[in-house]
């Protein structure tokens, strides 16, 4: 019975997956035998890719439901009964922290970057250099991030309204993409789209809603959500303080 | 064999993303919460599920659409095919020569946020949380919208080379307008949406045509100008998400309206 129920469920996330990747298909297929009127290489290799891909997100989609969401959302219950403030801080610093220094994108940009600046002459063209650079740069996306989530949730706890504060970012990016080294304004801006990956994504929502949810007072639709849009504006600006700090 | 190799590979790097976060959840649940994990083999389960999920995913990626959607980008960015049916290169190349470049760059970036794992996450929460008014498809059409016009815009702007903080600093304003009319429950959720769209299917495509597009446009540099696509692609989805709920918030209204008349 269980696990008819449970097969069923996946028969129907399988469908859905089949309708979410069918237009990079079509687009994919479109491009190459019209536009660019060539034959697709390689094609059973792409097709068992295909599967896969169909597959994966399938599985994804049911573990969020079993696995991210209830640990995300019972976590954020617990913090909100231990009441105590101090912990919920640390673990949204830890969770934003520890999930950002690993990211496979950001190590790519990161890496991306310091050539940019060898290049520009901002820092020495020798590969210590720019692994320093590097590595400086996502400690301080990282930290970013950290502070992001710290202060998204001191957000959900204190009631503030979320479009000041990102409106106060925005004026922020602003002013400091006038004062910051040119070279790594276009980098600063990217960095905030990169840091929030596939499996961070849930479980902050989740730890967002859960927690508006189990405080009195709060809308788990406005002020469960917003956690995200911190943790893609703080990088952009430590980015470019990064820059700066060492320009001067 | 070597896509089991590559399997385990993926699986492998999917295992060490993974781990920083399984450490910070269980170990504040241990440390500090100090209370078992309700339903823990279900969680386990699910965590299994997404690694597995992640891994496959990934892996089928890198198999089927990556090379061939990075190939296309660098092939619609050639020279050899823009002129192709005109013939001689005419010495100067125009924005408008890029046509076939931003119809791919609008279905690209379209195709990809719809299949976006991230996004499908944060679009049934939202369904969840509102109790079905914000449908899942309406979110993620609307996202997607944004995502192909903010990669259309990030290609134009390679190809013109006008700078980039031009362009950001006046989706800030627009953004900054709308918030004060837009209704107040989409607003933290359309503020998320922009973060949310670029993730692990989006960036090594756009990555690419950005590249693609700053090597061989004359006079641009890939280091210099590649980058900022994916700020166009976080920006944009803002706009039309509060688009969306205003358009669907003013036909409510009218609606009501009529019925009172």
């Amino acid at each position: 019975m269980n696990l008819q129920r449970h097969l069923l469920a996946f028969a129907r996330t399988l469908g859905d997956s089949l309708r979410d990747l069918a237009p990079i298909f079509i687009v994919i297929g479109f491009f190459q035998l019209v536009v660019l009127r060539q034959p697709i290489p390689e094609l059973e290799q792409i097709l068992f890719g295909s599967l896969l891909v169909v597959l994966g997100l399938t599985l994804f989609i049911q573990g969020l439901e079993l696995g991210l969401f209830p640990i995300g959302e019972s976590m954020a219950h617990a913090f909100a009964r231990k009441g105590s403030v101090t912990w919920l801080l640390l673990f949204a610093f830890a969770l934003g922290f520890g999930t950002t220094i690993a990211e496979p994108a950001l190590i790519a940009v990161a890496n991306e970057a310091a050539e940019v600046a060898a290049e520009g002459g901002a820092i020495g063209a020798d590969t210590a250099a720019r692994a320093s650079y590097a590595q400086g740069l996502r400690i301080a996306v990282a930290l970013s991030v950290g502070f992001a989530i710290v202060l998204g949730v001191l957000r959900i706890i204190r009631g503030w309204p979320v479009h000041y504060l990102i409106i106060g970012g925005y004026a922020g990016v602003v002013v400091m993409t006038a004062f910051a080294p040119k070279e790594i304004v276009g980098i600063a801006y990217d960095s905030g789209g990169v840091t929030t990956s596939t499996i961070t994504v849930p479980l902050v929502t989740a730890l967002g809603v859960g927690l508006a949810m189990s405080i009195k007072g709060r809308n788990p639709m406005i002020d469960g959500f917003g956690l995200i849009a911190f943790a893609s504006l703080t990088p952009m600006i430590f980015v470019m303080g990064y820059g700066m700090l060492l320009d001067a | 064999m070597p896509e089991a190799a590559g399997m385990l590979d993926v699986l492998i790097q999917t295992l060490r993303d993974v781990l920083p976060i399984a450490a910070v959840l269980f170990g504040f649940q241990v440390l500090v919460l100090r209370r078992p994990i309700p339903n823990l083999r279900r969680v386990l389960l699910g965590f299994v599920y997404v690694l597995v999920g992640l891994s496959l995913f990934l892996q089928g990626l890198e198999q089927a659409l990556f090379p061939l959607g990075k190939l296309m980008a660098e092939q619609l960015t050639q020279p050899q095919f823009l002129f192709d049916g005109a013939g001689a290169h005419p010495g100067v190349i125009g924005w408008t020569d890029y046509v076939w470049v931003y119809v791919f760059a609008a279905c690209i970036g379209f195709s990809t946020a719809i299949a976006e794992p991230a996004l499908i996450a944060v679009a049934i929460k939202a369904n969840q949380v509102s109790a079905g008014a914000i449908g899942v498809w309406g979110l993620r059409v609307a996202v997607a919208l944004g995502v192909a016009t903010g990669i259309t815009l990030g290609a134009f702007r390679i190809v013109t080379g006008l700078p980039l903080h031009y362009f950001i600093i006046a989706g800030y304003v627009v953004v900054i307008v709308q918030t004060t009319m837009a209704p107040r429950l989409i607003v933290p959720l359309a503020y998320d949406s922009g973060g949310v769209s670029t993730s692990t299917v989006t960036v090594p495509l756009v990555a690419a045509l950005g590249l693609g597009l700053a090597g061989n446009v004359p006079g641009r540099s890939p280091l210099l100008d590649g980058f900022g696509m994916i700020a166009f692609a976080c920006l944009f989805p803002i706009i039309t998400v509060m688009g969306y709920a205003q358009l669907s918030h003013w036909r409510a209204r009218r609606r009501r309206d009529d019925e009172n008349e």
